[in-house]
């Protein structure tokens, strides 16, 4: 049954810092090559090779521009901020309780949002319902793929220790993703939102998203870039010759530059 | 959001269906025979083949009947059983009247009752949608029922009904619009919302997460056909509403009701294009578009 389930022992999910991530993109490989290779129906592309490429992703890292206010009359420099954007794993997940199959469902153990493929029949609502964007309905196989956060790999008693983590904190060179219970307060993750204070995308719609996003941290102010100006002056003023000459001759009109 | 042909037509033609069902579910007209046979086959054509047509943009049609499973929380899954009950009920009532001119009345106000719930749980599967504020409101169930009753008391020949019923419609479709264009500003959710960002500054879409398009762009994002809404607006409420009712305010004639339901079909036909066109998903946000 597509009910949410009232409370979950866990509530696994990542805390993405917008201050370090660098906008490489690695996430959304790692986490594309995982999950076609492994659990579930492959990530399929059309037409890849061609100017029209379009294909389906369960994690996607979006670029924006945010402009400060001026400060004392004095502009300040835009910011550019990267943003890796995949399913939040809601509290509330409107996702769910839209299926008409029950194909969606929360897992009461940790509180993963996960599509049963095999009761999936594409129509698409719980995509709609979903003010993040997290889910896509994939254009080969016709069933809605979502981020699963790398369920055969966090509990994979196969895989050595350190690799038992979603597919993209495990690949993020910059340390800007981490995975973690958030509902265990002393958990790394829950210290990591409460020190930096992790926020919600669009609280507004009233999902209760278990994924955390850390702020840029405040910019330093700007330095003195031209320390080394004095130095950098052209030095080369002793003209010689006709340009000497035309140069005396220009600076003797009246209104003539020194 | 993407006006797909298969839900335009779904929601048009099983609106209509429904809507006559309606009212020969009531007895109005109380036919019988050949004449209950041509209404009935009418009713059938218009709401099963609505059904039809919703399926053709599942990825997996063959597994529609899992559908009819969550009708605890799924208003798609309640929309699906009550269809399937009001038609299986309609089956049997109509049967009754062009088999045996018999007529199992307290049947047929059963049926009428499915009609209305199915057209009301269609409606909710849209105004449910928090991620589409246009939608996310009581006038869109209220339109849903208006629109398809007086359809159906127009297809059925209840003409004095269907006169009110259209003008009612057609006001509810103004109060519709003039509510609605403002909506997604008053939901709050912005650009700044969406990423968190907004204690920074103003947020500006920089660079999309890909050099091409996507579902999510394809599904949500339909600027295209916003650029003529004013126009079509005009032209849905003509052909609509205002063209039917003159029609039928003249003395009655089996040609002109005609044109009237092709008008009014084709009126919401159009209403529906922009139902979905005019619709902005909050996820637009995500790539500074509405």
């Amino acid at each position: 049954m597509t009910e949410l389930p009232t409370s979950t022992a866990k509530k696994l999910g990542l805390v993405i810092d917008l201050d370090t991530c660098v906008g490489c993109h690695a996430c959304v490989i790692s986490c594309k090559g995982w999950n076609t290779e492994n659990y579930g129906a492959p990530l399929s592309d059309q037409n890849a090779y061609s100017g029209a490429a379009s294909g389906t992703f369960l994690n996607r890292v979006h670029s924006y521009e945010v402009q400060p206010p001026m400060l004392r009359d004095a502009p300040q420099p835009a910011q550019l901020i990267h943003f890796p954007k995949s399913c939040l794993h809601c509290e509330d997940a409107p996702c769910v309780t839209v299926c008409p199959t029950g194909a969606s469902y929360k897992r009461v153990e940790d509180g993963i949002v996960l599509v049963n493929e095999q009761d999936c029949i594409g129509c698409g609502l719980c995509a709609w319902a979903c003010p993040y964007g997290a889910r896509e309905l994939d254009a080969k196989e016709g069933v809605m793929k979502k981020c699963t956060l790398c369920v055969d790999r966090i509990y994979n008693e196969n895989l050595p220790e350190e690799d038992r983590q979603p597919a993209c904190v495990r690949t993020c060179p910059a340390g800007a993703r981490h995975f973690g219970d958030l509902a265990d307060e002393t958990s790394d993750v829950s210290i990591l939102v409460a020190e930096r204070g992790g926020f919600d995308l669009m609280p507004e719609q009233g999902t209760k998203p278990t994924n955390k996003y850390l702020p840029p941290r405040p910019k330093d102010a700007e330095p003195e870039y031209d320390i080394l100006a004095p130095y950098l002056e052209p030095i080369a003023n002793d003209s010689q010759g006709f340009v000497s000459w035309l140069d005396k001759a220009l600076s003797a009109l009246p209104g003539g530059a020194k | 959001m993407h006006p797909a042909p298969s839900v335009i037509i779904f929601t048009t033609f099983s609106g209509l269906g429904f809507g006559l069902l309606f009212w020969l579910g009531l007895g109005m007209p109380a036919a019988t025979g050949w004449d209950a046979f041509v209404f009935f086959a009418i009713a059938y054509l218009g709401a099963v083949g609505g059904l039809l047509a919703s399926t053709f943009h599942l990825g997996h049609p063959e597994r529609a009947i899992k559908a009819l499973s969550q009708w605890k929380t799924s208003w798609l899954s309640r929309e699906g059983i009550a269809a399937v009950a009001t038609l299986l009920i309609m089956a049997v009532f109509g049967g009754g009247l062009v088999l045996f001119e018999m007529r199992l009345l307290p049947l047929g106000w059963l049926g009428a009752a499915g009609c209305l719930a199915t057209i009301f749980t269609t409606s909710m599967i849209y105004a449910q949608l928090k991620t589409v504020p246009r939608w996310n409101h009581w006038s869109t169930p209220a339109l849903f029922v208006a629109l398809s009753l007086g359809g159906g008391a127009l297809l059925s020949g209840n003409f004095e009904i269907a006169i009110l019923l259209l003008l009612a419609s057609g006001a509810l479709q103004i109060f519709a619009w003039m509510s609605g264009d403002g909506r997604f500003k008053a939901s709050g959710t912005t650009m700044e919302s969406a990423t968190g960002l907004g204690h920074i500054g103003s947020v500006r879409a920089f660079e999309p997460p890909h050099t091409g398009t996507n579902y999510l762009m394809r599904e949500f994002i339909h600027v295209v056909g916003r650029k003529h809404a004013m126009q079509l607006r005009v032209i849905s409420m003509l052909l609509g509403f205002v063209v039917p009712i003159a029609l039928l305010l003249g003395s009655f004639n089996h040609w002109l009701a005609l044109i009237a339901v092709a008008s009014h079909v084709v009126g919401v036909i159009t209403l529906r294009w922009l139902f979905f066109a005019q619709a902005e998903h909050v996820v637009g946000l995500y790539y500074g578009k509405r």
